[in-house]
């Protein structure tokens, strides 16, 4: 038999829609899978390896080519412009980046600062609007930056508005709008071409119906 | 800035050890013996060249580039890529002499900007042919490169093949202009096919040509695919270029190397210079291409000199990496002696040496612990005391 499949998953929110959606499309993942602590799963059933991944980390498995296939934001792939083939709009874990901020906060004019878990993406999105802005990069609970006073305005994912709304924080731009993407390593792409089109086929058909 | 430590080298610079280095003459030997039975010639060109030359009718990023001033003020540039500097000897000294077939092993240069992993300063061994523009210089390219690395031990493999042509006269048919097809080559570039596709959806095309730029997606796989490559285009320009690789893929079969093939009309490099066909290697176990090239007619004009030209280029360390070769250990002797027995010691080396084996000598006395030190040789025979002969 051919060396298993590899596919790089994103642990957490969009691991379960993720798993739900491989489901779907006919494959046969076993039921402890979702709450499995293992960092990686053999299904030999469909000879298939997943590693279990940080989402922010799945690209660069899939970079080089120590995962074939993976499932990752296009938040992610957006912030680390990873060499993959981008396949397939999974469509699943909704939501956009956007700009947030207190409502009619003072901004400071000499050196606007920007707190955010995406320095690239919020760069180069400041950049294109023609703004000069400091970023400032934190890991998580970015809502605390414009509270405390770190920064005037931060840039991170929004899905319901509902982390924002708590923290008195209003979305003040739009960036793109963000869902779950297959992505493909080059290698793997040309050399294991008929296992990888066959799930794309499964896929898209569960997608398009 | 932290101090450096004593053991740091610059980014992506790298050591080669004695066995890595071994291991890489090896590969190298070998694709230089494929290479040289093809009529190919090895030639040198030098590390550093001038940034307004070289530097910018290279495709390498200008942020790639490792730039310095010479004594004059001039910017200067480690040679990104091999391809630029030939261009530069072939359009000057060598214009007469077409078609040519030149050959190189060189260390390139490009700055990284993201993590570890990839070298900063890499080999490769290549060959340009210049001054043939027909579709049979392509092919020898391409079987030359496949029966290399078959000679290197490199058993699975493949060569996907396009043709910027033939993508560039299929948006310029469809979309109208540059700007537009730009767009459209940016996200093959980028491998982005989902916003290749919503990109398509929203240019308010005819549901014709929708379908058109979305069913050359499709085009990657076996030879059928050129078929259907050709009866999507509707230029003149576009069937030409379909055509060149139906051509293509004959002579391919004449050379018996078919097996190595995948066509792929998706395929965009970041070379810009390449013109019509291109493509690229890879390799099982390497994440990323081992090798490409294609055919770069419009670079020699940067260089005065309007000759068409192909060629391909092998990245040493993946393709070492893809053969995965154990590394082997060098088979050395040691004549370990005490000073009073120096000349008998070098006679038997000598006798060793002429018969190619290879010797070390040493000094008993420069030795702190003989037990390690002669742990590593293949074999060792001691010279020790005053003429009591050998006590192995």
């Amino acid at each position: 038999m051919s060396s298993p499949l590899t596919i790089a998953m994103p642990k957490g929110r969009i691991f379960e829609e993720a798993a739900d959606l491989l489901r779907t499309a006919g494959f046969a993942l076993p039921a402890e899978f979702d709450d499995s602590r293992k960092l990686i799963v053999d299904v030999e059933a469909e000879n298939m390896r997943f590693i279990l991944a940080k989402p922010m980390d799945v690209t660069t498995y899939v970079e080089y080519g120590v995962a074939d296939l993976g499932i990752a934001g296009k938040d992610v792939m957006l912030e680390e412009e990873r060499d993959v083939y981008e396949l397939l709009d999974l469509k699943i874990s909704k939501c956009h980046l956007a700009v947030a901020g207190l409502p009619n906060a003072i901004r400071d004019e000499v050196a606007p600062k920007v707190a955010t878990k995406y320095p690239n993406v919020a760069s180069s999105y400041f950049r294109e609007q023609g703004e000069q802005v400091e970023i400032i990069r934190l890991n998580g609970s970015i809502e605390l930056a414009p509270i405390v006073g770190l920064a005037d305005r931060i840039v991170d994912i929004v899905s319901t508005g509902q982390t924002l709304k708590e923290n008195g924080l209003v979305e003040l731009e739009h960036i793109e709008d963000i869902t779950s993407r297959l992505i493909v390593n080059p290698v793997s792409y040309r050399l294991k071409d008929e296992r990888i089109d066959e799930i794309i086929t499964k896929l898209a058909s569960v997608l398009e119906g | 800035m932290s101090k450096l430590f004593m053991f740091e080298k610059p980014l992506g610079m790298r050591d080669t050890l004695p066995q890595l280095y071994n291991r890489k003459k090896a590969v190298r030997d070998q694709l230089a013996g494929e290479i040289k039975n093809w009529g190919y010639q090895y030639m040198e060109t030098p590390t550093l060249e001038y940034y307004e030359t070289v530097g910018n009718a290279s495709a390498i990023l200008d942020q790639q580039l490792f730039k310095l001033l010479d004594r004059q003020g001039r910017t200067l540039v480690l040679r990104p890529d091999m391809t630029t500097p030939i261009a530069r000897v072939a359009s000057s000294k060598l214009a007469n002499d077409i078609p040519l077939r030149l050959a190189y092993e060189a260390n390139v240069y490009r700055t990284q900007q993201d993590e570890g992993g990839r070298p900063s300063e890499f080999e490769q061994v290549g060959i340009e042919l210049i001054g043939d523009g027909t579709i049979t210089s392509d092919a020898e390219v391409i079987s030359l490169m496949i029966s290399a690395l078959k000679k290197a031990g490199l058993q699975s493999f493949k060569v996907a093949i396009g043709h910027v042509g033939y993508i560039n006269s299929l948006f310029l048919e469809i979309v109208g202009n540059e700007e537009r097809a730009n767009i459209l080559r940016r996200y093959l570039y980028e491998k982005n096919y989902v916003g290749y596709r919503n990109h398509v959806q929203n240019l308010g095309l005819s549901s014709i040509d929708r379908d058109r730029l979305l069913n050359l997606l499709e085009l990657r796989g076996d030879k059928t695919k050129i078929v259907d490559a050709i009866d999507l285009a509707e230029s003149e320009e576009g069937k030409k270029a379909g055509r060149q690789l139906r051509d293509l893929w004959k002579l391919l079969e004449v050379y018996g190397v078919t097996n190595e093939i995948k066509i792929d009309f998706n395929l965009v490099s970041h070379m810009s210079y390449y013109s019509s066909i291109l493509f690229e290697v890879y390799a099982e176990n390497v994440g990323s291409q081992i090798g490409n090239g294609g055919r770069y007619n419009e670079l020699l004009e940067k260089f005065n000199q309007n000759t068409p030209a192909t060629g391909f280029g092998i990245q040493l360390n993946r393709l070492l990496e893809a053969l995965n070769a154990p590394e082997e250990e060098e088979k050395i002797d040691c004549i370990l002696y005490s000073t009073e027995r120096l000349a008998e010691a070098f006679a038997l080396a000598e006798e060793k040496r002429k018969a190619q084996e290879k010797v070390v000598i040493q000094n008993i006395a420069g030795v702190q612990d003989v037990d390690s030190f002669t742990q590593k040789f293949d074999d060792v025979t001691y010279l020790i005391g005053k003429a009591r002969g050998e006590n192995k």
